[in-house]
């Protein structure tokens, strides 16, 4: 079985990895690996990525955990995704997203 | 996939759970959301990220010593560790099956799960240590970008080594805002402030009780050691009670308040900042529970938890619970809950005996005494209440105001928290109420006159899917809704109900 815990050393150093970047409404941001979409947005001073359906209101991260849906972002074309939990992947493309997550 | 035992969440009690059942000779899967064991107390970076692995954090030895312990079952083959799987379903079926639970799993996310990822899982026991998600209260601007949950700044730092803003305000009530306050400025933000709701000084009557936990309050006098070395003063009696802000938060209005936590006329300030980490307690996921049947009450902090015995036995045969679900405690708790259950389990399924040790039983009564004496010091009080305009959000997701409930409540005959929810839409969007349950219940009452109840606090928790799941996972070919749909139960607006 192949699980994330399977996979991790017990506490071994290793070397520092090297940053990437993904793109967000066109420009780069940069990644450190293991950082989450969300908390790479929110590091680079990106605080909403979504407008909400009813008021058009900016969101971003607000539990942080997977819990309030505000983080809703769209990765490489598929939609309503919780940025506070998807690992970023090098060259990964995310947008904004308004309303309903359909119109993006 | 059948196992003796399943463990639900691999936290602080859902590991010593599994880890104390499999030791004698049970086959156990542990099925968790996240990526890494340890929950949100022991959330820590992946070895990808640079960075403190956690070893100065309090009680992290012993969740090393679990984490390698699991490391150990699963290379024997005792434990299945299936990170990165949410539970959305628990089929109970007759008490003569001989796996007696199914669990049905989606993917979080979290962790690239697409290839291989288990759908169901069978178990003869079923333990559900699910934790609690952060428990905040509606003010005015608490809808805007950089506002987060105290918890949600924690796992920022913890999970991705991120700091939420360059000033943060920390504000709520509870010893969780020291950790998040002394984190923050420890990782050089400027914490302009941690405002303590409660006046947690009544806490000395409880003196005998609080000696008795002396390591805890090590624990806090070293974040209190923190925040004295940057200098980030700590006011009791305060609260945010406003936000403001076009597109982000800019600054904060911080009032004195009363007893009740109404706020005392020129006791308010404004304090510019570009992050707020805010929490009230926080709620245990009780949806699996719940769905089960099993019996709950409403805790000594106002949250929804599941009744167990002394064994940690749940109402339904066959399910336990341990940890945050049964009151939150903290994790020392449900490390001796889940250990508890993880006993429980292994007596009742007929592996070697292993009597609980009255050890772990005292430890458990004085930890759950300690919570109760917290519980009282950091009580919400009702006050709050009176920080809402009629334009204040209550439901993020529905942005359904203040107004609108008070209205369906009032006005239109919602008598309690289900049927407000029913006319106001609060609670129907995709969180599914787990963000505004508590305030919903809360408000809906005080506007009947009445506390919330047992049956108000369910009627926001009962759900159709325990986890969100995408349309793709629920569909019997993986290939036919794959590309469907998103996250939650109904994506295009308000969940069924």
């Amino acid at each position: 079985m192949t699980t994330a815990q399977s996979r991790e050393p017990s506490g071994a150093m290793r070397p520092d990895p090297e940053p990437f970047e993904i793109i967000f409404a066109g420009r780069p941001v940069p990644v450190l690996p293991g950082q989450t979409v969300g908390a790479a947005l929110h590091a680079s001073g990106i605080r909403s990525w979504r407008t909400t359906r009813e008021n058009g209101r900016p969101r971003g991260l607000f539990c942080g955990i997977g819990v309030c849906f505000d983080c809703l972002v769209t990765v490489n074309g598929d939609p309503s995704r919780r940025a506070c939990l998807i690992e970023a992947r090098p060259g990964d493309v995310v947008t904004t997203q308004e309303g309903g997550g359909h119109d993006a | 996939m059948t196992r003796d035992l399943a463990v639900i969440g691999a936290g602080p009690a859902g590991l010593a759970a599994a880890v104390t059942a499999a030791a004698t000779g049970l086959r156990v899967v542990l099925v968790d959301a996240g990526a890494r064991p340890g929950g949100q107390y022991f959330r820590h970076p992946p070895d990808t990220l640079a960075g403190p692995r956690g070893a100065a954090r309090h009680g992290w030895a012993e969740f090393a010593r679990l984490r390698d312990e699991l490391a150990g079952h699963v290379a024997a083959g005792r434990i299945t560790h299936l990170a990165g799987h949410a539970v959305w379903h628990v089929e109970a079926h007759s008490e003569e099956a001989d796996a007696r639970f199914t669990l049905h799993l989606g993917g979080t996310g979290s962790v690239a799960v697409s290839s291989g990822a288990v759908r169901e899982v069978r178990a003869r026991a079923l333990v559900i240590a699910a934790g609690a998600h952060d428990r905040p209260l509606p003010f005015p601007g608490w809808d805007l970008p950089g506002v987060l949950t105290a918890g949600g700044a924690q796992a920022l730092l913890k999970g991705s080594l991120v700091v939420a803003g360059r000033r943060v305000v920390v504000a709520g009530t509870g010893p969780f805002l020291l950790p998040v306050a002394a984190g923050l400025a420890s990782a050089g933000a400027r914490v302009e402030g941690v405002f303590e709701a409660n006046r947690p000084g009544r806490f000395a009557r409880h003196g005998a009780r609080v000696l008795r936990n002396a390591g805890k309050l090590a624990e806090g006098a070293g974040y209190a050691a923190v925040l004295l070395r940057h200098r980030v003063p700590y006011r009791v009696g305060h609260a945010i009670v406003a936000a403001h802000g076009d597109d982000a938060v800019e600054s904060v209005t911080v009032a004195r308040l009363d007893r009740d936590w109404t706020p005392v006329r020129g006791g308010e300030r404004v304090i510019e900042c570009d992050a707020v980490a805010v929490g009230y307690g926080f709620t245990p996921q009780l949806e699996i529970p719940v769905e089960l049947g099993c019996a709950t009450r409403v805790d000594a902090d106002g949250s929804l938890v599941v009744v167990v015995d002394a064994a940690q036995r749940t109402s339904v045969p066959g399910v336990y619970a341990a940890g945050e679900t049964t009151g939150v405690g903290g994790a020392p708790l449900a490390l001796t809950e889940g250990r508890l259950a993880g006993q429980a389990v292994a007596a009742a399924l007929g592996a070697p005996p292993a009597r609980p040790s009255r050890r772990l039983l005292a430890r458990r009564a004085r930890l759950r005494a300690f919570a109760a004496t917290l519980h009282d010091a950091y009580a919400v009080r009702p006050g709050w209440a009176g920080w809402l305009r009629p334009d204040t959000l209550v439901c993020r997701c529905e942005e359904v105001p203040y107004g609108r409930l008070d209205e369906a409540v009032r006005e239109l005959g919602a008598i309690d928290p289900r049927a407000a929810k029913l006319i106001s839409r609060a609670g129907m969007g995709w969180c599914q109420g787990r963000i505004c349950g508590y305030p919903t219940a809360c408000l809906t009452a005080r506007i009947r006159k009445r506390a919330p109840d047992v049956a108000d606090l369910t009627g926001l928790a009962r759900r159709p899917l325990a986890q969100p799941v995408r349309l793709g996972d629920l569909a019997e070919d993986p290939a036919a809704g794959g590309a469907e749909d998103a996250d939650g139960a109904d994506p295009g607006g308000g969940g069924p109900c």
